[in-house]
């Protein structure tokens, strides 16, 4: 019988109500009183030196306010980067300014040269227009390889090059698997592209700022994933505000997929501006500014090398990848081709020697970060890739060659540098083969083919590092912050619980799923406990949500808070019950007396805690509220199997998917509808990023798919409905709810699958094609076919 | 957007008056003006609007043509020429999604005439008739290149008369993002011959395939085609297609046309 | 500035618009019905997506003026009088059809047109039907099976879970 409340429940979403009903409260929907708008005057060239900015005639437009340049914040600090890369030989990676507004230079179609500050959004853009821009247009670089090469044009002049920096892990290993390459039995070479990609959350960013003259207080509103992070990267690296003096704010956030991480310059500006001018100052982004200034994601160029003994046995694993970087390094941009990529090179396998080398490029394009998934798809991807081109070559079954070399026993130190706690490999190929009805595909294909379709089944594995991060070992790695997560559980009077959480909900259902696991811990109704979170008044300092981290480390905090909780609950009830602590149980909302029928409920003994006239006043402090920072001890490494079909239509390249098929295990669920959902998601994005989405770049920088005219999002005709399992389950060994994290696995798991798919199918008809690129447009997969 | 006024005539006598204005543009449903003026692309002072001309609106059928009212939506013709012409009703039903078919019109389409529009192909394929607040204009006549009518300033597409042919269909290829045609092939076949229209592929916008349209008038069927090609040369090439991936296309929807006609 | 009127969810509301206005802006920014949403600025994304006249429209294609003396309908309105949730709000939540939220105004708005014109859609139509109205959360998965379930013929229509 599935549970119908608590942990394990599929409890519906309480937050749903008010997104069904148009009361949301997303950040474009705040409006204070007597707000002026700003419109960013944005480079329209890759690559430019600004001779002048003249303003003059824009001042004089009707309801301007002021207009900003790069000058007006000469004294304040750049947007930071969070993370330094230390690169093969020991040096820390070139790391070069970036202004809130363009200084001297613009380094992308997008960089904002002016902010001008109107009384309404319509009046700012048309005085936007009569600002006088002279700037002397310089090459671009746009192209990896060439903006690595000999004389190429610098994006920043007071660098060295355009290479922020070359990374080996693990570099003592470099030697060895070039010897095991060299000496292997059989060695497959692929050489690839993980496309770039937007991440389009649907809400376009926003941000307000607002400041109390009459206290010196600024505020923030934003479309944020992390509001505590934002307040201290832009409180102490940019404008230099105090955190006390400064409250970040994420209301509803309408999804983010990793680019609300981020803080960006509009957030720095509003509340510069907002100070300057002493009126509130609202930004609301159009998707076309959307496509221009939201970071970007993946964007890797791969050689990876698979070494094989005689007996189809993994020994080494060597790759060279090209990172694109973009104009400037976004917060967490060096650590995604390195940290989030390099130590998942390993896979579900136990591939004994691994080097991996990667070097992170600037180019004269919008910055590059995490977008779900980060780092992890684009080794998934490669490796999946070469896996199932192995096979190929050696003519062996592509799932029979993986269990082959599958790890097998845990706890598993990979030779790049993690420790898997948990999983079974296995077990989810197993139930894999059995939802993927793997055995009546020849059936199906033949049935395609009698439609005159080409069919192909790909399969692929994936493992995933998440619930990041252990702040000691991300410290090592060059993370400039920590990557622990906290709670505060307030109990009322009256027994009703608040959660204050540094968590953020995007869209994941922390309102429900969080008082699920306090509901069952207690054993109280779901509906007693209450979540608050986005806000830096009133939430403990947080790092936010991104990493399949929401549950594994935000939920294990609340577990902590809400144990000490307990526990002191424990103390007022043996105090009312006149018995020894020791001897006191909690049960359905109850605490009893072992051995006794003696009990008191939850709601009595929160009262006493407000109300103290029968209380261990000497041992304990009234008030029921407790705190805890939870740092986890690992990541956390959901697993699992999946599989696409697909038909080709021959004439015309044109793929669909037929069916897609996941098998995961995420050690314990919360909630398995939530879980479900979040799949869905991820499988949408793989299958967007394999057949649909591509962010391109003309040779002089100019962005060719910039709207959703040319950037092809998945619609709903586009995926099939979904067929998925998470029943196999090793649960996480280290933290308090054995859960592993679920966010992104959709989105790692499925690109590889539908590729791999394609290629089947091509082969079938007897065309040898061995790789064709993400996405497979039609176009693409009909040059392929011509060979 | 920038600023302008507003004016909604009820007849197109009035709203030829009005577009007789300074830097007046008419706007039908809207559904490309809007997306265009938000871009700051287009600077009109005033947009006449042409829903509120009754006149304009409708679908009727008689003998062996359809006539359809140059301000009716792609919805009404999904649904009332569907008995009277079902390849024009078939593809009307295709044109963007549900909520632009209820606001689109058939004369803002051949008016804009984007090279990737659904309309053209079926009026240069039905061999149609352009009916304007001045005069008539056969479809031969009207497209003349990529965003590039036979229109004056200041003239309306009032309707357009369809002959009704023996058999149609039209194949639509989608442009994944924008859901427009990356190659759309209209194929119509009547008494006196079978003309093939072809809308996405050509740098010069919609045209007539007219190898194919000989091949087809002495034999329809696909058969007929093999061997015919279109030629590279001419065609757009841009991120979602090759020139000769586009050329490919109007080989393989042609038959497919037919086919389904 | 023009003077324009027209009913929403039932009731006369009045303001003044430039002829720039979009109904959306009319809605959000005007009426201060923040429930409508804007997520892209080409027509595609359809989260602006309301009833005029009965008839499902992106508000942010069209003026404001367009819509003098008309009969809007936003997702405000759409609960049942005594506040419960409609057929297809309901769906949507008992089947997890959303997520971050921002998509859902234009997707119930265009699923309660869809289910009006055809009261049992297969999965194939009511995917086509959507071809408008883009979600980056769901997968559009639980969508599909929200409306198959608000149209009452969820089981055996879908994959399995």
């Amino acid at each position: 019988m599935p549970k119908d409340s608590g942990i394990g429940a599929s409890s519906k979403r309480r937050e749903d109500v008010r997104f069904l009903t148009g009361a949301g409260n997303y950040t474009d929907d705040i409006n204070i009183r007597g707000q002026a708008y700003v419109y960013f005057l944005r480079s329209d060239i890759a690559h430019g030196k600004i001779n002048k900015i003249d303003t003059s005639d824009a001042e004089a437009m009707p309801g301007v306010v002021r207009i900003f340049t790069g000058k007006d914040f000469e004294g304040v600090g750049g947007l930071p980067c969070g993370w330094q890369v230390t690169d093969r030989h020991g040096q820390p990676m070139q790391e070069p300014p970036h202004p809130v507004l363009a200084q001297g230079k613009v380094r992308h179609v997008g960089d904002p040269i002016a902010a001008v500050v109107a009384d309404s959004a319509a009046q700012a853009r048309d005085a936007a227009e009569a600002i006088v821009v002279d700037i002397e247009e310089l090459p671009a670089v746009i192209d990896m390889k060439s903006a690595l090469k000999d004389g190429a044009p610098k994006v920043h002049d007071d660098l060295t090059s355009n290479l922020c920096y070359d990374w080996g892990f693990v570099e003592d290993n470099r030697e060895a698997v070039d010897k095991a390459i060299k000496d292997a039995a059989h060695v497959t070479t692929l050489e690839l592209k993980n496309n770039r990609l937007v991440a389009n959350p649907m809400e376009p960013r926003v941000a307000v700022g607002d400041f109390e003259r009459g206290t010196g207080n600024s505020t923030l509103y934003t479309t944020s994933q992390n509001p505590h992070v934002i307040r201290l990267l832009m409180g102490a690296f940019v404008l230099g505000i105090p955190e006390h003096k400064l409250r970040v704010v994420a209301p509803d956030v309408g999804g983010g997929f990793g680019t609300k991480i981020f803080h960006y310059a509009e957030e720095a500006f509003c509340t510069f501006a907002a100070k300057a001018i002493n009126r509130p100052v609202k930004w609301t982004a159009s998707r076309s500014e959307a496509f221009i200034s939201d970071a970007h994601g993946r964007d890797h160029v791969t050689k990876i090398e698979l070494a094989l003994d005689k007996d189809n046995n993994f020994t080494a694993i060597r790759t060279e990848t090209y990172a694109n970087m973009g104009a400037y390094l976004s917060t967490f941009a060096p650590s995604v081709p390195t940290w989030l990529h390099g130590t998942l090179m390993a896979g579900n396998y136990k591939t004994p020697l691994i080097y991996v080398n990667v070097k992170a490029v600037f180019t004269n394009t919008v910055p590059v970060d995490a977008y779900r998934g980060a780092g992890r798809p684009e080794a998934t991807y490669q490796l999946e890739r070469v896996i199932d081109m192995a096979a190929r070559e050696l003519g062996v079954d592509p799932i029979a060659l993986r269990r082959q070399n599958f790890i097998t026993e845990f706890p598993y130190a990979t030779p790049v540098a993690v420790e898997y706690d948990t999983g079974d490999y296995h077990a989810t190929m197993d139930k894999l083969e059995q939802i993927a009805d793997i055995a009546g595909f020849a059936a199906r294909r033949k049935a395609s083919e009698a439609k005159g379709r080409l069919r192909g089944l790909g399969i692929n594995c994936y493992i995933e590092a998440c619930g990041i991060a252990p702040s000691n070992l991300v410290g090592q790695l060059g993370a400039r912050a920590g990557l622990y997560e906290s709670a505060t559980v307030r109990v009322n009077a009256t027994g009703g619980l608040v959660v204050m959480t540094g968590s953020h909900s995007h869209g994941q259902g922390h309102e429900t799923a969080f008082p699920q696991v306090i509901a069952e811990m207690i054993g109280i109704d779901e509906s007693m406990v209450e979540i608050v979170h986005g806000d830096t008044a009133n939430t403990p300092m947080g790092m936010g949500t991104y990493g399949s981290r929401s549950i594994a480390v935000g939920g294990s905090a609340m577990v902590r808070a809400t144990e000490k909780i307990i526990n002191k609950c424990k103390k007022i009830a043996a105090h009312l019950m006149e018995a020894s602590e020791a001897d006191i149980e909690l049960k359905n909302g109850a605490f009893s007396v072992a051995g006794t029928d003696k009990s008191v409920a939850w709601g009595d003994v929160c009262l006493a805690a407000y109300v103290p006239h029968n209380y261990p006043l000497e041992d304990i402090e009234p008030g029921l509220e407790e705190t805890a920072f939870y740092d986890p001890a690992n990541f956390t490494y959901p697993s699992g199997a999946y599989a696409c079909e697909v038909e080709v239509d021959p004439d015309t390249g044109r793929v669909t998917i037929e069916r897609m098929m996941a098998a995961d295990d995420f050690g314990n669920l919360i909630n398995p509808m939530i879980v479900s959902g979040q799949v869905h998601g991820g499988l949408a994005q793989g299958i967007g990023q394999a057949l649909l989405e591509n962010c391109v770049y003309d040779e002089n920088g100019q962005l060719l798919s910039a709207s959703y005219m040319d950037y092809a999002m998945p619609r709903a005709g586009d995926v099939p409905s979904f067929e998925i399992d998470h029943s196999a389950c090793t649960p996480c060994t280290h933290n308090p709810l054995g859960v592993k994290g679920c966010g992104e696995a959709g989105a790692i798991g499925s690109p590889p699958a539908v590729v791999n798919a394609v290629i089947d199918a091509l082969n079938s008809g007897g065309k040898k094609v061995a790789h064709i690129d993400m996405p497979m447009s039609p176009a693409r997969v009909w040059a392929a076919m011509q060979g | 957007m920038y600023e302008f006024e507003f004016v909604k005539p009820t007849t197109v006598a009035d709203a030829v008056a009005a577009l007789g204005e300074e830097e007046a543009q008419a706007l039908g449903g809207g559904q490309t003006l809007i997306p265009t003026l938000k871009q700051r692309l287009a600077m009109p002072a005033t947009l006449v609007s042409l829903t509120g001309i009754a006149e304009m609106k409708g679908v009727k059928a008689e003998g062996g043509t359809v006539t359809i009212g140059g301000g009716t939506t792609h919805g009404t013709v999904a649904k009332e020429a569907a008995s009277a012409y079902p390849a024009l009703a078939a593809l009307a039903s295709n044109i963007g999604d549900p909520a632009v078919r209820n606001r689109g019109t058939i004369g803002g389409s051949l008016a804009n005439n984007d090279p990737s529009a659904c309309y053209p192909a079926a009026a240069l394929a039905s061999g149609a008739t352009i009916v304007t607040s001045s005069r008539e204009i056969a479809a031969d006549d009207y497209f003349q290149g990529m965003f590039t009518t036979a229109l004056e300033d200041g003239e309306i597409v009032t309707a357009v008369r369809f002959p009704v042919p023996e058999k149609a269909a039209y194949i639509k290829f989608e442009q994944p993002a924008s859901r427009f045609a990356l190659v759309g092939v209209f194929v119509a076949k009547y008494a006196d011959g079978v003309r093939v229209a072809v809308t996405g592929a050509s740098e010069e916008g919609v045209f007539r395939w007219s190898e194919a349209e000989a091949a087809l008038s002495a034999n329809f069927s696909a058969a007929a085609l093999e061997g015919l090609s279109v030629p590279a040369d001419g065609m757009i090439g841009d991120l979602h297609g090759s020139k000769e991936y586009r050329a490919h296309l109007v080989g393989v929807l042609t038959k497919r046309a037919v086919a389904a006609a | 500035m023009t003077k324009i009127s027209m009913k929403v969810n039932g009731k006369e509301v009045s303001g003044e618009v430039e002829g720039r206005t979009l109904l959306v802006s009319f809605l959000r920014d005007t009426l201060g019905m923040t429930g409508t949403h804007v997520g892209c600025d080409t027509s595609q994304c359809g989260a602006c997506v309301v009833h005029v006249d009965g008839a499902a429209v992106k508000s942010c294609t069209m003026l404001a003026m367009e819509a003098e003396g008309a009969e809007v309908a936003t997702i405000e309105g759409q609960a049942n009088a005594d506040g419960t949730l409609s057929v297809v709000q309901q769906a949507f939540q008992d089947h997890h059809g959303l997520q971050c939220g921002f998509c859902t105004p234009g997707m119930v708005m265009s699923a309660t047109a869809l289910l009006k014109d055809n009261p049992k859609p297969s999965e194939a139509e009511i995917r086509h039907y959507l071809e408008g109205n883009i979600c980056r959360c769901t997968g559009y998965h639980n969508i599909v099976k929200a409306i198959l379930a608000a149209s009452g013929q969820l089981e055996g229509a879908i994959a399995a879970e």
